[in-house]
């Protein structure tokens, strides 16, 4: 079992932050102060009682902003990791278990779309693809899918070959019980932690594209696009861009120290009890 | 060097090549998902039916898709990268100058990264397990989290408009000294070192901690040998493929991670160059940029794997 | 030599080790690190020229006593207490420059793995002289002349130019010794052997043990001789000690420890393998019959592993398949279980014909045909606990479910000696020896009528193995199965065979009963083999290496 003071403290932090910005991402409604797009004075306003973070480069309330930002950042971050998540895991596990040209033609094929770099491919395929959330969405998912598909396809290969494996087939399993009672389980604790990096990749990657412009579109808030919008004041010396550049960054780090303890914990194949 | 080996070479090689082709392939098919087509972005949505018939037949858009993909390649091959749609110039040109200006750029930042990681990687595996290990991988795990654009902005911040020390603009022309560029540079080739480096130190400790693990290490202590010769003779000769390879790797990152860089300081070079014409939606400019990007990304790769098949002796000398 | 003149001091002792505490820090997952203590006041004396067999079980600490004599721990160890002296003087007070001196030059190493002990990227006459070289007692040209030599009195192919070779271009048996040469070159007093022909197959194994042991009676250098094979270093050594749990047990001569142990552990580990099995008369129907067995890897065009097999087993006993690496006896198990379709052939069972691939095959013959593997850690689901592996079958085979199962389960559990308090634990909290026995078991959960056994005792210790080999024949009879057991291990064959058959390169080149197959005349293989098995007596290795008629493979 998982006892609580077994939780190292930067794990704890991690998991701590993340939730807050989970928390932040989904009442953001109820928990902001302003509307998202509501101009609320004049532009670029220090921090004051009323404006905690001051206010951007329309005069809107930056916390405002930065509450709704969440929503928008990891909603799209968290239905990118999900559809890369999902399609690479199973096609990765298919792979490994079937075998043949069916591995084969899917290896290549992943070998090639990796072969140019993420961002490269992103913004050829941008230029030609309308600028929605739903575009940016499946982008997103199915070029970070290959990564996915490395790991899920290696991980069940090497435990396939095992003999425990070996013993279920003699036995007379059938797929359905190699898959789900013999593989998965003890493939779980590496994939779990993937998943944390890819979230985080994921992030990045939305914010990098908002901030080229090519993200999600304005008034719409998101954190990339807000430093974006607010960039014109850094030569000023106004630091609003730095706000929403450090909410990325923190929400990275976060959810980084819960993936990494995770990865620690599973690094062995001992299996069994208190590796969650 | 033996023939195997030069096979092995030529094969890696050859692979290359063909993945290269294969990804001009793909790279025009992904410009091919267009709803429209190029004639209606241009002209616009009040264009009459008569000048957009025109225009697609001196764009050749009536042809069947592998006929423009293969006038396309055909091109490429022959330095003709096609013309801009929004303004018209000659995309090769436009090109030359700005692929020079990233180039500068990343070497810069390769000059600076490459022997700071390895020596940082160096003193991580020096001082395993103890403070300056803990205190390197710990500065990994936060620069990975870190977005190009947080460090940018840092840096102006902080160094161009609290000290002033360099400008927040990297504004580079031709008449410009090699020192007045290096001052220009400054700023994003240190965002981009920062943004490599944790990775590259991290990558570069696992390489030299796995040899510096070998038995054969084992047997050279025990043979008496100083620190010194052990790593001179026995770890060096083996660590060095790995850290060819960490390298390659990170500079085909670098090479990725100029494209933000460079929006972020409004540097010429070529990744603004692709950023600008993609929400233009300039198809031609966005495919020859995405072309070299990709090629740059490749050859560095091929490099890291040559570099691995000539240093492994079992390769070299054959049974 | 300067030999004779350092002789002359402390009466001939070389090495004093008295007293030494080893110790090390362990971080297990999860938990906390924490303090383990590898050796435990370990004191032992070695005379100039003489050899001492360390030897004991994995965890004994015995390798680890052999690299303290160089001042060096591996990965993490630290020698906490006691004193090591060395020539006269103790080197765990000289600082790190004095153990430089004394490694390479006083006291050298032969490794387990000799390929891993290599440096791939060196030639291998730069690394046998580079100690020797560097420690300034010969020049290049003199140590490069005494290594031709040394590879010479080794009985290495090629002397003369097999420097010239990288590591990886030599084999296995070679390298080993290309190892003892590199260990001789320096001409040191003192040499660590570690488990130097563990590695190696039985046949190269007597190879490289005669070729060890002509060299250091040769050069008269002292030696630590450590293996866990105590028939091995009675060949070898002029004393053994025997180790336990990082403690001495028992010290003496040679011939006193073999043939009048004092210690009970030192008595069991004599009497290892002396398992006592009445060989059965066949019955007149076998149980699985293989007849004219052709298999390949990667179709019929490949490189055909079994040519032409054929053997039978009967009822309630046990065919052993007896073969070094790349024998083709575990291809064989593969293609009785169906994992392998052979090209030409057919295997008979209980009366029935089997479908050559696995997926033809009906339930039954899945049940009534086992297997346990050599690997018992990975030949269960580290995620299932005891009560999930054994009770799978039951729900599989039987469609036993809850209470029934359970109750089937405990029984199977006391039936391999280890009760039901062991129906919650997951694999990783068993011994290696327990391991084997839920594997036992699983298999014997399906009521099957053959278990193929492949090398289910090589990766145990001795006494270990030996009490899975009284299982095994217990619950033989009992339950009345059959086992096909394979294994490269004459001694256990001798233990538990009814019939054997020998197999060298693919093909079955002697079979029989065990009374005809152990009995002369032997053909030259058997002859070979048989004569490589250590037998635990004084002056075995002589007299084996003068009777033989055939080469090893590693040679």
């Amino acid at each position: 079992m998982l006892k609580l003071s077994r939780i190292p403290a930067s794990a704890a932090i991690g998991i701590i932050l993340t939730a807050a910005f989970v928390f932040a991402a989904v009442f953001a409604p109820w928990i902001a102060p302003y509307g998202e797009g509501q101009i609320v004075g004049s532009l670029w306003q220090p921090s004051s009682a009323a404006h905690w973070l001051g206010t951007d480069n329309l005069g809107r309330d930056l916390l405002s902003r930065m509450i709704y930002g969440a929503r928008t950042t990891l909603l799209i971050a968290a239905l990118a990791t999900a559809l890369s998540f999902s399609m690479g895991s199973i096609l990765g596990f298919t792979a490994a278990v079937v075998g043949g040209w069916i591995d084969q033609v899917m290896s290549r094929l992943v070998d090639l779309l990796m072969s140019i770099p993420t961002l490269i491919f992103a913004l050829v395929v941008l230029s030609v693809l309308p600028a929605n959330t739903l575009t940016l969405i499946l982008v997103m998912g199915v070029l970070d899918s290959t990564r996915v598909y490395r790991l899920a396809r290696a991980v069940a290969v090497d435990i396939n070959v095992m003999d425990f494996v070996e013993a279920a087939k003699l036995r007379g399993e059938g797929r359905g019980w190699i898959i789900f009672r013999e593989i998965l389980p003890n493939a779980l604790s590496p994939l779990v932690a993937e998943l944390g990096l890819r979230f985080i990749f994921a992030v990045l990657f939305l914010s990098a594209l908002s901030f080229l412009g090519l993200g999600v579109q304005p008034p719409e808030a998101d954190w990339g696009g807000m430093v974006k919008e607010n960039k014109e004041g850094i030569v000023f010396g106004i630091p609003a861009a730095l706000i929403p550049a450090a909410a990325i960054a923190l929400l990275a780090i976060s959810v980084n120290l819960v993936a990494d303890w995770i990865l620690n914990r599973t690094t062995d194949l001992k299996g069994g009890r208190g590796n969650g | 060097m033996s023939a195997p080996v030069l096979k092995l070479v030529a094969q890696r090689v050859g692979l290359g090549l063909l993945l290269l082709l294969a990804v001009s392939v793909l790279i025009f098919t992904g410009t091919q998902l267009l709803p429209g087509d190029v004639a209606q972005a241009i002209l616009g949505q009040s264009a009459t039916p008569q000048a957009l018939e025109n225009l697609r037949r001196d764009l050749g858009l009536n042809d069947p898709a592998y006929i423009r993909y293969l006038n396309w390649l055909g091109g490429v091959l022959t330095g003709d990268l096609g013309v801009a749609l929004s303004n018209g110039q000659d995309i090769a040109t436009q090109l030359g100058k700005r692929l020079g200006n990233t180039l500068f750029l990343a070497s810069v930042a390769a000059v600076v990264s490459v022997p700071l990681s390895i020596l940082l990687g160096l003193l991580a595996v020096r001082y395993r397990n103890r403070w300056p290990d803990k205190l390197i991988s710990g500065t990994t795990l936060i620069s990975i989290s870190l977005p190009e654009f947080f460090i940018g902005y840092l840096l102006i911040y902080f160094v161009a408009v609290q000290l002033g020390w360099f400008p927040s603009v990297s504004t580079v022309y031709e008449s410009m000294s090699f020192g007045e560029r290096l001052a220009a540079v400054a700023l994003p080739a240190a965002t981009l070192t920062l943004v490599v480096l944790a990775h590259m130190m991290r990558m570069t400790r696992a390489a030299i901690l796995n040899v510096m693990q070998s038995a054969y290490i084992e047997t050279a202590e025990l043979k008496g040998l100083s620190q010194f010769d052990i790593i001179r003779k026995h770890a060096f000769p083996n660590a060095v493929a790995p850290i060819v390879n960490v390298v390659m790797l990170n500079l085909a990152y670098l090479v990725v991670g100029v494209v933000v860089v460079e929006v972020i300081f409004v540097y010429p070079g070529m990744g603004q160059y692709l950023v600008d014409h993609v929400s233009k939606r300039d198809v031609p400019v966005v495919q020859a940029c995405g072309l070299i990007f990709a090629a740059v990304y490749i050859s560095l790769n091929i490099i890291a794997d040559v570099v691995a098949i000539v240093a492994n002796p079992r390769l070299r000398h054959p049974k | 030599m300067a030999k004779t003149a350092r002789e002359v001091k402390d009466g001939g002792l070389l090495l004093d080790v008295r007293d030494l505490k080893i110790e090390a820090t362990i971080y297990p997952p999860g938990e906390d690190p924490r303090q383990v203590t590898i050796v435990d006041g370990v004191s032992l004396q070695l005379k100039r020229g003489k050899v001492l067999g360390l030897i004991g079980e994995s965890g004994a600490g015995k390798s680890t006593i052999g690299l303290a004599s160089m001042g060096y721990g591996r990965g993490g160890v630290r020698i906490t207490g006691g004193e090591v002296i060395v020539n006269g003087r103790d080197i765990l007070k000289g600082g790190i420059a004095g153990l430089r001196k004394l490694r390479g030059r006083e006291v050298c190493y032969v490794a387990q793995s000799a390929a891993a002990a290599f440096n791939p990227a060196h030639q291998l006459m730069d690394q046998v002289v580079e100690a020797a070289v560097r420690h300034g007692t010969l020049t290049r040209a003199e140590a490069a002349k005494r290594a031709v030599e040394l590879f010479k009195k080794l009985g290495l192919p090629n002397p003369e130019t097999i420097g010239k070779r990288y590591p990886h271009q030599v084999s296995g048996g070679q390298l080993q010794r290309v190892m003892t040469a590199m260990a001789l070159c320096s001409d040191p007093d003192l040499i660590v052997f570690d488990e130097p022909t563990t590695a190696l197959d039985v046949t190269t194994q007597i190879d490289v043990l005669a070729a060890i042991k002509d060299a250091i009676r040769d050069f008269g250098v002292a030696a630590l001789y450590i293996t866990h094979d105590l028939a091995v270093v009675a060949q070898v050594s002029d004393e053994i000690m025997v180790l336990r749990h990082g403690k001495m047990v028992e010290h003496g001569e040679t011939e006193q420890i073999i043939h009048h142990p004092r210690q009970d552990y030192t008595k069991a580990l004599v009497s290892v393998r002396s398992i006592v099995h009445e060989e059965k008369k066949p019955s007149p129907e076998p149980l699985l019959k293989v007849d004219s067995i052709t298999a390949a890897y990667g179709g019929t065009a490949g490189v055909k592993v079994l040519k032409n097999v054929s053997v039978e087993l009967h009822p309630g006993q046990t065919l052993a398949v007896v073969g070094e690496s790349g024998s083709g006896k575990s291809t064989l198990a593969r293609v009785i279980t169906g994992l392998l379709p052979p090209i030409e052939g057919s295997v008979r069972f209980a009366g029935r014909t089997l479908s050559r691939a696995l997926a033809q095959r009906t339930k039954d013959d899945l049940r009534e045909l086992q297997m346990i593997y050599q690997m018992a850690d990975v030949a269960m689901n580290p995620r299932q606990t005891v009560a999930t592996i054994i009770g799978r079958p039951l729900e599989f085979y039987f469609g036993m479910r809850g209470a029934e199962r359970d109750r089937r389960v405990v029984e199977l559990l006391d039936e391999i000696e280890m009760g039901a308090k062991f129906l919650d634990r997951y694999p990783a909290e068993l011994s290696g020896g327990q391991k084997q026995r839920v594997c036992i078991a699983r298999a014997l959960a399906a009521k099957p009528k053959l278990i193929i056994c492949d090398e289910v005792t090589s990766a145990l210790d001795p006494l270990v193995a030996d009490g899975i080999l009284k299982l095994l024949l217990n619950l033989q009879k009992i339950e009345n199965v059959a086992y096909l057991f394979i294994t490269h291990d004459l001694a256990t064959v001798k233990a538990i065979a009814d019939s054997i058959a020998v197999m060298y390169r693919g093909e079955v080149v002697r079979y029989g009963s065990k009374s005809t197959v152990l009995a002369p005349p032997f053909d030259a293989y058997t002859d070979l083999l048989l004569s490589s098995v250590p037998a635990m007596e004084i002056g075995w290795l002589e007299n084996a290496i003068k009777g033989r008629r055939m080469q090893s493979a590693g040679n």
